[in-house]
């Protein structure tokens, strides 16, 4: 039943994607995770499990509490390390230089 | 396509520099960060406050469609000369990513192009390291797109 897992796979599913963002600002318990989904538990933790299961998150115990960390390494499957931060630069800029070169004609 | 934007960011170091030269004048381009509403088109944010000079403050805050803040983030402005350049610090509200510090020098390249250069300094090499890894902590939203793209193009 435990089909192999990779990173593409995890991250093919626009759930998994939105809770990679909100885990990768701060650890969150899956409780708190489900809380900013209308989906079911249940199925939040499916998606916990398969995001844990390629390392794309780690669990960490803390008292009773598990914890889930955004584990930054295993991005770097998916992307060059670099390029992510450097594409969003680039396109603020281009945004920049598009909306000035028209504030420059409207004067 | 010319990769314009370029990203200096040596291994084990707690900073990096962001160039970029723009078909605008200088003053143009020093326009788009003093201007509050230019600020918010490009930065795709709202400007709630920003006091363009020597102990001045700024504060962004980007909701998202619903009407839900999504992210915040305020500074201080350290040093303010016009269309030269701009200190400041950049701080995210409720993340656990510390302040950075931000240098900004604007040069006159011709009359019509100018170089931005910014150098950002955080708090420790893991920090510089996380925040590359997450492009989409500088603003969810925005974010969110940008890993949606990233990820259409590796299908």
């Amino acid at each position: 039943m435990n089909l192999r897992r990779d990173v593409f796979q995890a991250i093919a599913d626009p759930t998994r994607r939105a809770i990679l963002l909100l885990v990768a600002s701060q650890s969150m318990t899956a409780g708190a995770i489900a809380s900013n989904f209308d989906t079911a538990r249940p199925t939040v933790s499916k998606h916990l499990q398969i995001l844990t299961e390629c390392e794309l998150l780690d669990q960490e115990q803390t008292g009773r509490e598990i914890y889930y960390h955004f584990n930054p390494k295993k991005i770097k499957e998916i992307a060059d390390f670099i390029e992510p931060f450097r594409s969003m630069w680039d396109d603020r800029f281009n945004k920049l230089e598009t909306i000035m070169k028209n504030y420059e004609s409207k004067k | 396509m010319e990769r314009k934007t370029k990203i200096h960011a040596e291994d084990g170091k707690q900073d990096l520099v962001i160039t970029r030269e723009f078909d605008l004048p200088l003053e143009l381009l020093f326009k788009a960060y003093v201007a509050p509403d230019v600020v918010e088109q490009w930065m795709g944010t709202k400007v709630l406050k920003l006091e363009s000079k020597k102990h001045g403050s700024w504060q962004f805050e980007t909701s998202d469609a619903q009407g839900n803040v999504v992210f915040q983030a305020n500074g201080v402005i350290h040093e303010f000369v016009p269309n030269q350049k701009i200190t400041r610090t950049f701080e995210m509200e409720q993340t656990p990513f510390p302040v950075q510090l931000e240098f900004l020098e604007f040069e006159k390249l011709t009359d019509d192009t100018s170089k931005l250069t910014m150098h950002i300094v955080y708090k420790s090499v893991a920090h510089r390291d996380q925040m590359l890894q997450l492009p989409f902590a500088q603003g969810i939203n925005m974010a969110h797109n940008r890993l949606q793209t990233i990820l259409n193009k590796l299908k």
